[in-house]
């Protein structure tokens, strides 16, 4: 069995798999029962000023006969009081020393103000801080959360205040709602944070209601924009979150991913492009606190299946392998091949490439059953008939280089290569 | 015994409720629309005989297009409501579903199709809209549903069609011969007047050819006559005892349940049940829910050559109806003029016949199944002599067409009377061609 307990920056939790900071780490009961359950920890719902937020706070994306593909919510940090939630914490570190508490933070913009946060959480029992400069909405309009995000200037200040203050770890948590996540996560990393994490959710209209004609979700004939995440945020958090990873300031300090993930192969995924725990919410809202069972349970197969003992042993290992588009070898070339014996005739390949791609497929007709084959010498290798099969592995890229040795554009220009003529 | 009102009220409404419930919801209709793969060239269109769109129906079901949805399907088949109930799906559509070659089943087609067309028929959707009448007349004989479906695509070109049903409903072999817990005769109606609203059609009830009304007449009347009469008369077995009290044959038998209350229909207490085709699982698996003890299946072949579908098989099995294999009957014994016992001749199998099945040949022993009931399931035949009587070119009655078109002057034809007895959605093809070669030949004689 490998070891899948974390030490992320001295914080200890048994496994790599923490609830980020959400409505599921509210309340004393909602995070006693993910413990239960075997969460290795929690980021405790953000706590600043008193808030009070509205009815009608969710609205997600269905897709294709499933449900919650996409999730946005238009809730604020926080509502309940500072004292009941610094008592709950309390009761919760003693009830489960052994699980990671990390206390999510937005102060009101005064050095003051977060430095009596802080004292208050560390005196609560907190074992590390995730500073909330994401949250793209209500906060924002009071010049918190993403406002504090989208500029580096303003994060580098907050971030120098905090580091005043704390004695314990601090992560901050990055807003996707900017061009590039680097120039703020930077900043922070030369104001002192101790970590990073990554994505909080991205401004979103999920959708309008047809009958209505009111944009989701629903408040008293209005919407507002939400933030979006769930399953169909991940390419984007991949994306953000290899930026960091492979950028020299960011990259020096660890980072906990977030981002639509769902099973432990989502988990794994953000581990080998460099995040060092990975932090769940939009799955566990959905089906409750049961799937980290099998998180666990998978990542501990993965890891013997690969020879991974610890998790260090493999954290990071993909970051180096998403490289610039300039360096790609322009000479490696694959084609599809169709397995006969696993053809359904559904003919999907055949359309998708007919109508959108390279007209790389021929089609012989039958009754009921048309044949397909790959016309090699017109297939690009683009992978799209392989993406839209339904069947595992009828299609498979054969690779059938164009030349042995390696080639990227820079050299083929050099070398005055021929262009495409048709 | 043969005897009627064996059953409760309730008992009655049971046995002949739909035996393929609908999908109650959307949720429930979604999560089946949403396993379609959405196959180009599809092979369940190709396997349908009126080319539904599938694939298309399909999707538009999942995007809540269900109005654009049941379009589709009446795009190619106007009796498509009628045909999701009633069409050996096992061996059409569903049958050639690429998910059976995934070892997977296939997407409930049938179902998704009555999802849709009922939804359409209950709330009156219509999308055809005639055209200003073109002054061009066209008789059809028989509003089966060939004749209907002739005649809807007649009425959309602007064409006055008059059609003569010899009964006193529309429908055809649907209203008339088909189980009860495949379409009620209510739904049967409502399918009718659906398909009546676009326009343009007169039914005259209770009008048959030969008896009220003669073709010289029609062809004087019309710039065209379209023949959808259909099949008819049940074949003899031509053996001792046919004339025995007891002694039915199925199309009858089934007319009865069709156009009687259930409680007045008259079966045996031991039902011994003639021939393996659909008729004769309509016929046994109705005369035990009609409250028979014993109901066997009697066939001259075995269970390989059989012509209903193995669907079909299981419903009669799981009825609890018997079979007899390899049995051809010999004679029907009577005691006072009814039926007492049923004696067939025990059969093997020999060389293959011209359509390729082994011929049954009898070993001389035989088997008695004591039985009070005989219904004879032998398949029909065409209406020879009328056929005949009007000079028609027909093969043993079935008539002959190019193109839809008979031999005889301004006359077309299709459906059961041409093939000899198929699908509805056979006839429901060969209605839209005769149309559309009726159109043709009108177009051309000004």
């Amino acid at each position: 069995m490998a070891d899948i307990s974390s030490n992320f920056l001295g914080i200890k939790s048994p496994n790599p798999f923490w609830l980020a900071s959400a409505p599921p780490t509210d309340k004393k009961i909602n995070v006693l029962r993910a413990y239960e359950a075997g969460w290795g920890g929690v980021v405790w719902k953000t706590l600043g000023s008193q808030v009070k937020n509205v009815s009608s706070r969710y609205s997600s994306v269905d897709y294709h006969g499933s449900r919650v593909m996409g999730f946005n919510n238009i809730e604020l940090i926080s509502d309940r009081p500072l004292d009941i939630n610094l008592k709950e914490i309390t009761e919760v570190v003693k009830l489960f020393p052994d699980r990671a508490m990390i206390v999510s933070l937005m102060a009101d913009s005064t050095r003051e103000a977060w430095h009596e946060l802080i004292k208050k959480c560390e005196d609560a029992g907190a074992m590390g801080f995730e500073l909330n400069f994401g949250c793209p909405h209500g906060m924002t309009e009071r010049g918190l959360g993403a406002a504090v995000g989208q500029d580096p200037e303003i994060a580098k200040m907050v971030v120098e205040w905090v580091m005043e203050k704390a004695t314990i770890p601090v992560i901050t948590k990055l807003t996707p709602n900017v061009h590039s996540v680097v120039p703020t996560g930077k900043a922070c990393v030369e104001a002192g944070t101790n970590a990073l994490s990554l994505i909080n959710t991205i401004q979103s209209v999920t959708g309008v209601d047809l009958d209505t004609l009111v944009p989701n979700p629903y408040v008293a004939g209005k919407s507002v924009f939400g933030g979006y995440c769930g399953p169909a945020v991940k390419p984007i958090a991949l994306k953000f979150l290899t930026t960091i990873a492979q950028n020299n300031i960011t990259k020096k300090v660890p980072i906990s991913g977030i981002g639509g993930i769902s099973t432990w192969r989502d988990a794994v995924e953000f581990m080998l492009l460099g995040s060092s725990t990975v932090q769940v919410c939009t799955a566990a809202m959905k089906h409750g606190f049961r799937i980290v069972e099998d998180m666990c349970e998978g990542l501990n197969n993965w890891m013997d299946e690969k020879g991974f003992k610890t998790l260090n042993d493999f954290i990071g290992k993909s970051v180096n392998n998403i490289t610039h588009w300039e360096d790609l070898d322009i000479n490696y070339h694959h084609v599809a091949n169709i397995n006969e014996d696993k053809c359904i005739h559904c003919g999907l390949c055949y359309i998708t490439c007919e109508d959108t791609s390279h007209q790389a497929i021929n089609l012989s007709y039958g009754d009921p059953y048309n044949t397909y084959t790959i016309k090699e010498q017109d297939c690009v290798g683009c992978n799209l008939c392989k993406l839209v099969c339904p069947v595992d592995n009828c299609i498979t890229m054969v690779e059938k280089r164009v030349a042995p040795e390696y080639i990227n554009w820079k050299m083929w220009q050099e070398q005055g290569l021929p262009l495409n003529d048709h | 015994m043969i005897k009627n009102n064996r059953l409760t009220a309730e008992q009655y409404q049971h046995n002949f409720s739909d035996i393929k419930p609908p999908f109650e919801t959307q949720d429930a209709a979604l999560v089946e629309a949403n396993r379609c793969l959405f196959c180009y060239d599809a092979p369940c269109t190709k396997a349908c005989p009126t080319s539904i769109d599938v694939p298309k129906f399909i999707k538009q079901i999942t995007t809540y297009n269900v109005k654009g949805s049941a379009h589709t399907i009446f795009q190619s088949n106007i009796m498509g409501a009628g045909c999701s109930k009633v069409c050996p799906v096992e061996k059409l559509c569903e049958g050639a579903c690429v998910y059976n070659l995934m070892e997977e089943p296939p997407i409930p087609i049938a179902k998704l199709q009555r999802y849709s067309t009922e939804k359409a028929i209950d709330n009156n959707w219509q999308y055809f809209e005639r055209k200003k009448s073109n002054g061009k007349k066209v008789a059809i004989i028989g509003a089966g549903p060939a004749g209907l479906s002739c005649a809807h695509v007649l009425s959309r070109e602007g064409v006055d069609v008059t059609i003569y049903e010899k009964e006193n409903k529309g429908g055809g072999l649907m209203t008339y011969g088909i189980a009860a817990y495949k379409v009620t005769p209510q739904f049967c109606e409502d399918e009718v007047n659906y398909i009546l609203e676009i326009g343009g059609i007169e039914i005259k009830y209770n009008q048959e050819l030969g008896k009220n009304i003669s073709l010289e007449e029609l062809q004087k009347n019309y710039d065209a006559v379209y023949l959808a009469f259909g099949v008819g008369l049940a074949n003899k077995l031509n053996i001792p005892g046919e004339d025995l009290e007891g002694v039915e044959d199925a199309i009858t038998f089934i007319y009865n349940l069709r156009s009687k209350t259930y409680k007045d229909i008259n079966v045996g207490d031991k039902v011994a049940v003639i021939g393996m085709g659909m008729t004769a699982i309509d016929a046994a698996t109705q005369a035990k829910r009609l409250g028979s003890k014993e109901v066997t299946m009697v066939y001259r072949r075995t269970e390989a050559e059989k012509s209903c579908t193995q669907h079909e098989l299981d419903i009669a099995r799981l009825d609890g109806c018997a079979t007899l294999w390899l049995a051809a009957p010999k004679e029907i014994i009577g005691e006072n003029g009814k039926v007492k016992a049923l004696v067939c001749d025990v059969m093997k199998l020999g060389q293959p016949d011209a359509k390729g099945k082994p011929t049954p040949t009898p070993t001389g022993e035989t088997v008695t199944l004591n039985v009070d009931m005989v219904i004879k399931a032998t398949g029909q035949n065409p209406f020879t002599v009328l056929v005949s009587g009007y000079g028609i070119d027909n093969a043993k009655g079935k008539i002959n067409i190019n193109q839809s078109a008979t031999n005889v002057s301004k006359v077309f034809a299709g459906g059961d009377c041409v093939n000899g007895g198929k699908e509805v959605v056979d006839a429901v093809q060969a209605g839209k061609d005769g149309a559309n070669a009726i159109l043709k030949f009108m177009m051309n004689v000004k």
